[in-house]
């Protein structure tokens, strides 16, 4: 890292969304440990081209998102190459939390709780640009675990995350960034304690 | 399921596309006629285009990486677009994705309309996305696609492993709307199918009128989150 870098916290449960520009580096550091961040990225010129979670998982034929992982667009565009990690995994299946979606994993009443796409919602309806739901699409769980097993089962494994890890990607175009920092209360992969994250760019 | 008369079938051809409004309370069965076909399948809330299937609601919320009966396909909305009430085949891929213009072009060499008409060599990504213009959607509407017929397993370390001869001739999976839902279709290769040559199969389709859903429908009890799913759904129609 240089100095001057934009360097940020974000807050458990807040949303954060930034430009990063072509050959940039763009650091997450999990700063507690096993904290859910919730990730996605978009052509900053382009934002119907996005990240897609399909087209990264089989272009590498790995379900894992790790060092060497190129992130893909929906448009067959690199938007980020992963170039460190700590943490050694990272989720894209998983997705993102939601009002609607607890109510069926866990309880109706939990309809009130914080969720990740509320923040992803926020954050795209204050950047305007005209994004919305729309542009909320299936994203990267950064130093969450979550195999999948020989008998098509899908599970939620402890964290194999812990405080410091990071992940580092660098843009290979100008990408807009989107991340909620997961506020989820409902899940043990988190310690049911959503903890702050740190940003760089440089 | 079968006991109430047909609508209507026909069939999709190899590597072309598909779409219709599935009414609340229709059966879709798609059928492998030939062996070895792969159907992506995108499905939309046709009332509100932006409530959508969602892949890891429908994962997450059913601890699987598969889909056969018994099982839903969920929208982002945590209501439920569709049961799959039938399967002879036991394994339908929620994660491999659809080819593009550069893959196939890369894998089967150039196959343009020009020389081969209507054999020409289609892709998913555009298969979907002309069928989703006519609906008035587009790229911001993709979405991760279901794969029906086609297997890929998941080893220990991550790896995606295609998984040859899932679906014999004759093959069937068998959809339940639970709302309306604008199902899209295409039969073009699996972006994993590794053959070097373009062989794309044809599906048949047949639309009939289901049953009311039972208070002991298998797919209501197969988990007590399609329970909920299933109450959430019937509440937006009260």
């Amino acid at each position: 890292m240089t100095a001057g870098a934009y360097s940020f916290v974000i807050p458990a449960g807040e949303p954060w969304i930034h430009e990063i520009q072509n050959g940039q580096h763009f650091r997450i550091v999990d700063l507690h440990g096993n904290q859910a961040v919730d990730t996605l990225f978009y052509n900053a010129h382009d934002y119907a081209d996005r990240y897609s979670a399909q087209d990264t998982i089989r272009r590498q034929r790995n379900i894992y998102l790790t060092t060497g992982t190129q992130l893909m667009s929906t448009g067959g565009n690199v938007l980020l190459t992963i170039v460190a990690d700590t943490c050694g995994r990272h989720d894209t299946l998983g997705g993102a939390c939601a009002n609607e979606s607890n109510m069926v994993r866990y309880a109706i009443e939990k309809r009130f709780m914080h969720a990740c796409r509320s923040s992803f919602l926020k954050a795209v309806t204050e950047w305007d640009h005209g994004m919305s739901k729309r542009d909320i699409t299936c994203n990267i769980n950064f130093f969450m675990n979550v195999p999948v097993t020989s008998d098509g089962k899908l599970t939620f494994e402890d964290g194999i995350s812990e405080p410091g890890k990071y992940v580092e990607m660098r843009a290979e175009m100008d990408v807009l960034a989107l991340i909620s920092n997961c506020p989820q209360l409902n899940n043990p992969c988190n310690a049911y304690n959503p903890t702050p994250v740190q940003v760089t760019i440089w | 399921m079968s006991h109430t008369s047909v609508l209507w079938e026909e069939t999709v051809q190899p590597a072309a596309s598909w779409s219709h409004v599935l009414k609340r309370g229709t059966l879709l069965r798609i059928t492998d006629i030939e062996g070895g076909a792969n159907a992506g399948a995108l499905f939309y809330n046709f009332e509100c285009p932006v409530e959508r299937y969602n892949m890891p609601d429908t994962l997450k919320a059913q601890h699987i990486a598969r889909l056969t009966s018994g099982l839903v396909l969920y929208s982002d909305m945590g209501r439920i677009l569709c049961s799959v009430v039938e399967d002879t085949v036991g394994w339908h891929d929620p994660l491999g994705g659809c080819s593009n213009a550069a893959m196939v072009r890369a894998q089967y060499g150039e196959g343009a309309y020009q020389q081969l008409r209507n054999d020409y060599y289609r892709n998913g990504h555009d298969s979907f996305l002309v069928e989703l213009g006519k609906w008035g959607l587009g790229p911001r509407d993709l979405a991760p696609n279901v794969n029906f017929f086609s297997r890929v397993d998941v080893g220990a370390d991550g790896a995606m492993t295609w998984h040859e001869g899932n679906s014999p001739a004759g093959s069937y999976v068998e959809l339940r709307a639970e709302m309306n839902v604008l199902t899209v279709l295409h039969t073009c290769p699996h972006p994993l199918d590794p053959s070097p040559e373009y062989r794309p199969k044809p599906v048949s389709l047949s639309i009939r009128h289901a049953p009311p859903v039972a208070a002991d429908d298998p797919c209501r009890l197969s988990r007590p989150e399609n329970g909920r799913g299933f109450t959430l759904t019937e509440r937006y129609f009260l």
